[in-house]
């Protein structure tokens, strides 16, 4: 019975975090609108953008190939499934061991390769030069943040997030220097990975600086809907990280009673929404960089991630 | 002759076997059907070959022994088979079955076949007896064996110009390999000249010479494998070979090379003596795998990118095999056993996949004759099945899961993360750094396999060439996707493999190995201990299969299925001609700028003529390769130089050389007397 109960909350959380991808990107739209001093659209915009587009016929270049119909639904696999194996509201669920966050941090990757593919399969310089920035920034992002899963790894002595999770619990974590550093570098890459600014604008088509807009030009109907799915499906992600690393408190641990589990969610709902206010008067305060700035952006991350390791095998007290 | 060597001699008479069918193959090249001939008795020969290394890797008896009274009549001929043998004999053995499956289909296309078809099966042999040796002696004559018979088969098409370069530069770079080697089993055979492996085993040497046979055997088989800065022949070497043969000399035969390195060090030197053969190995393993993957970037020849990624791979599989040694130097042999592993695991891997990337290329250049990218693209359409086997290898190769390349990355940084409990400070300032190193290599290869798969296979045809290609053979195809499968498979299913290796790290690392896999529940992957780390690639495969195909369905269901054809969106502006798409070159150029400028010096020029004139504009991008310019180039200078000058020697009279004579032998005399 218990092991029942264990697996509904498991697939309570992959279903959770799918319905609460789009809201949270409506929150951040409304709140960015909001500190422009515009109206901004309704909360739930997102929800009914996702419904046109699934409800409307896919308009299929003529060069397309198979590759571009089956890489939204493999995109969208791979972020979801790395999505639900992040801890949102408890810790120790039945499948949190089937990947680590070094094997979490490879699936979004795995996303990236058939996205950037993707971007190429039409033979569209939009879609090349999308591409190939992508990779470029993802060469930079990726390596800070296996660095930051190192620092973490070292702190804690594994490198599965619910142990992690329950580990920045106990009492002897502290404030270090170390962890404040892994922190900054996972910010940065997170800023990054999900096209915000200063690295890239979501809001933007037809400028010239776009990344992650010049990839899924070409998409429309139901390919759209799912990548823009699995965009916000991967911001969630990442704030659920930074909530599960550096602010568990309030986690469930799986087995407990029902109110735990309520807390749980009700506090994951508060940090998700601190997170999304964050992020939302970070981009209004900052201007976007050059592309050729990135790298700089960038490679702070990956060296601040690894100082941050390496100050750990100087001293565990760090 | 007992029951016990059996597996052994049969093992050894296939090898002399294929030997001989590179005899017969001389014999009959002017038959027709000869090559279908040659290369279907190779395949059988390396399917039995795999079936009886595996029968005795799994089967775990004891190392056989067999002496003839061959060879060096004090000496004799002596062979073995061990697990570590056996592992390598399979890594050999599946490469060369998958590739003479694909060579039926593909030899048929060779303009040159007496050029390949002797020297193909004596390539193989070669290899099988570098992995049976168990003498100095027979193992650096398999080895110069191997490395003839695969020069031989990088000049089947000699008269290309850029071959002809590459064969001299692989004839030289192997012949110093060669010489190091045979100073190192020089240093371990001592005084006594005892050159057989078990008389080696039982002899320790001092510290410093251990120390100088390290080097040198560092030297001897990172010149065959690939180290950076030995690799310079390799992405000149392999590529210049047919399709078939670049995937066993990129997948094979570079693995062959690291059993050398294995064998020598872990085996016959003993114990590690100094804290710093770690480091070395792992400095050198991480600056190798970020090089290699740089300058893969930078190629814009798909057999070129493909090979510069082997020099990355071996970097990896020095970065665990360095590890390993940190951690045999301080006695943590579980920790050791870890990243043994990972390396194996990885030369299984690297073995799968390049060898598959290497024979979809085979396929490309059959198909359309063209091996630069930038004369590529769409491929796709007109080659469905070899551009899904190619995407396998592509994604395996960057390290994605579910795929093999991941676990055995995993693997590693699993290994890497264990590193604090060294006591020595260089060793934990390192450690991290390959780490990054090792990551930094990891997602550029992601960005050049998207390169590589995408300005290839991708977006439309940039020739008229590329625009006629078609799918190719049915053998072809057949051994592509064996691979694939294996990619797949190993991805999935690594705790099998793992349990494989587990005889064979315990016969290098003091019998230390990872507890058993196979008892995990749901087939997990947990190599320290449940708390540390798992990664269940089978898993993530059932839940990214299940999601999306639940996706797909409900979609299908309940929204809209339907789709229109029509032309390219783009902005509003779509371009017919297909010079508009990016290319090799425009992909690159972000990761030419930003890491590039500082590695390569690479510099940018656009020459862009004034409005009104109707000169095309002009782009130029210029890169150095620092080991070329700053390592070999002044060595060959100097080369030359002496050379010129030691030339007046030969226009001496001959009072002259005499005095020379006269005067050489003084020298000697007076060295001999203070050496005293």
């Amino acid at each position: 019975m218990a092991l029942i109960a264990d697996y509904l909350v498991q697939g309570g959380q992959m279903l959770l975090i799918l319905l609460l991808a789009p809201l949270l990107t409506g929150w951040v739209r409304a709140l960015k609108a909001r500190l422009l001093r515009r109206r901004g659209p309704s909360l739930l915009q997102p929800y009914r953008d996702l419904l046109k587009l699934l409800r409307k016929e896919v308009v299929l270049a003529d060069s397309a190939s198979w590759l571009f119909r089956v890489a939204p639904y493999l995109i969208f696999a791979a972020i979801w499934v790395a999505a639900a194996l992040v801890p949102t509201f408890a810790s120790g669920l039945p499948f949190s061991w089937t990947a680590d966050l070094i094997a979490i941090v490879a699936l979004l990757g795995t996303a990236r390769f058939f996205l950037a593919l993707a971007g190429l399969d039409v033979g569209t310089s939009f879609g090349g030069i999308g591409a190939s920035r992508e990779m470029m920034i993802a060469s930079l992002a990726e390596p800070a943040m296996l660095m930051m899963v190192f620092t973490l790894s070292l702190l804690a002595g594994t490198t599965e997030l619910s142990s992690v999770a329950r580990f920045m619990l106990t009492a002897n974590v502290g404030l270090r220097v170390s962890l404040a550093l892994a922190l900054m570098a996972l910010m940065i890459v997170a800023i990054a990975e999900n096209a915000r600014i200063p690295v890239d604008n979501p809001a933007t088509h037809l400028e010239l600086t776009m990344v992650h807009e010049a990839m899924v030009l070409e998409y429309s109907g139901r390919h759209l809907a799912l990548i823009e799915l699995a965009a916000s499906l991967k911001l969630l992600l990442y704030l659920s990280l930074l909530g599960c690393i550096f602010a568990p408190w309030g986690m469930a641990t799986a087995g407990e009673s029902l109110t735990a589990y309520l807390f749980g969610v009700a506090s994951y709902l508060v940090k998700l929404a601190l997170g999304g206010f964050l992020l939302a008067l970070f981009e209004t305060s900052i201007a976007k960089m050059r592309v050729f700035r990135v790298d700089q952006f960038l490679s702070a991350a990956l060296m601040l991630g690894l100082l941050g390791a390496l100050l750990l095998f100087v001293s565990r007290s760090l | 002759m007992n029951l016990t060597i059996m597996p052994l001699s049969i093992l050894l008479g296939l090898s002399v076997a294929l030997l001989t069918l590179g005899l017969y193959a001389i014999t009959v090249l002017r038959r027709s059907g000869c090559s279908r001939q040659i290369y279907s008795i190779s395949l059988v020969m390396c399917v039995i070959l795999l079936g009886l290394a595996l029968a005795h890797l799994l089967s775990t008896p004891a190392p056989v022994t067999l002496t003839l009274p061959l060879g060096l009549p004090w000496l004799g001929v002596h062979f073995r088979l061990d697990a570590l043998s056996a592992f390598f004999l399979i890594v050999v053995n599946l490469g060369g079955a998958v590739a003479s499956l694909f060579a039926l289909g593909y030899g048929q296309h060779e303009r040159a076949p007496e050029r390949v078809l002797p020297f193909y099966p004596a390539f193989l042999a070669g290899m099988n007896l570098v992995l049976l040796a168990d003498d100095a002696f027979t193992f650096l004559f398999a080895w110069e064996f191997m490395s003839l018979s695969s020069w031989a088969l990088v000049m089947a098409h000699h008269r290309e110009p850029a071959n002809a370069r590459a064969g001299y530069l692989y004839l030289v770079m192997a012949c110093f390999g060669t010489l190091a080697l045979l100073l190192a089993f020089g240093l371990l055979a001592g005084p006594n000249g005892g050159y057989d492996f078990a008389t080696i085993r039982a002899d320790a040497l001092t510290p410093g010479l251990a120390a100088l046979a390290l080097i040198l055997v560092l030297l001897g088989t990172g010149s065959k494998a690939g180290l950076v800065p030995l690799h310079v022949w390799l992405p000149l070497a392999h590529p210049a070979a047919p399709s078939h043969v670049s995937a066993l000399m990129s997948g094979v035969m570079t693995k062959v090379a690291l059993y050398g390195f294995i064998r020598i060090v872990f085996d016959l030197l003993g114990e590690p003596v100094a804290w710093w053969w770690g480091g070395l190995v792992l400095a050198l393993g991480g600056i190798t795998a970020v090089l290699g993957v740089l300058y893969a970037l930078m190629q814009h020849d798909l057999k070129r990118l493909l090979a510069y990624h082997t020099v990355e791979n071996i970097g990896i599989i020095f970065i665990g095999l360095g590890l390993a040694l940190a951690f045999q130097g301080s006695q943590m042999y579980a920790s050791a056993a870890l990243a043994l592993t990972a390396a194996l695991f990885h030369v299984f891997n690297h073995s799968l996949f390049k060898s598959l990337l290497f024979l979809g290329t085979g396929a490309v250049l059959t198909a359309t004759g063209e091996r630069d990218m930038e004369r590529l693209g769409g491929l796709i359409h007109p080659m469905p099945w070899t551009a899904l086997a190619f995407l396998i290898g592509a994604a395996a190769i960057s390290a994605l899961p579910p795929l093999n390349g991941f676990v055995s990355e995993w693997l590693t940084f699993q290994a890497i993360l264990l590193t604090p409990e060294l006591p020595q400070w260089l060793l934990k300032f390192l450690a991290p750094t390959a780490g990054a190193l090792l990551a930094l290599s990891a997602a550029l290869a992601a960005a050049c396999f998207v390169k590589a798969f995408g300005i290839t296979f991708l977006g439309r045809p940039r020739s008229p060439d590329a625009a006629r290609a078609y799918e190719t053979d049915r053998y072809s195809l057949t051994a592509m996707f064996i691979l694939a499968a294996l990619c797949l498979l190993a991805g999935i299913l690594p705790g099998l493999v793992v349990d494989g290796l587990g005889p064979v790290v315990g016969l290098i690392n003091g019998g230390a190995q990872l507890p058993a896999q196979h008892s995990q529940p749901w087939l997990s992957l947990a190599p320290v201990a449940d708390v540390k780390a798992s990664y269940n690639g089978l898993l993530v495969l059932l839940f990214m299969g299940f999601s999306a195909v639940l996706a797909a369905m409900l979609i299908h269901r309940f929204a809209s299925g339907r789709i229109r054809r029509g032309p390219a969106w783009d902005c509003g502006f779509p371009d017919a001609n297909p010079a508009t798409q990016y290319t090799a070159g425009s992909f690159a150029q972000p990761i030419r700028r930003v890491f590039g400028s500082v590695v390569f010096q690479a510099r940018e020029q656009v020459m862009m003529p004034p409005p009104g004139d109707g000169r095309a504009a002009h782009f130029e991008a210029k890169l150095r390769d620092p080991v070329w310019d700053y390592g070999y180039a002044p060595i060959t200078q100097a080369v030359i130089t002496i050379s010129t000058r030691a030339n007046h020697l030969q226009y001496l009279t001959i009072r002259r050389y005499l005095s020379l004579v006269f005067g050489a032998l003084v020298l000697l005399l007076l060295g001999m007397v203070l050496w005293r």
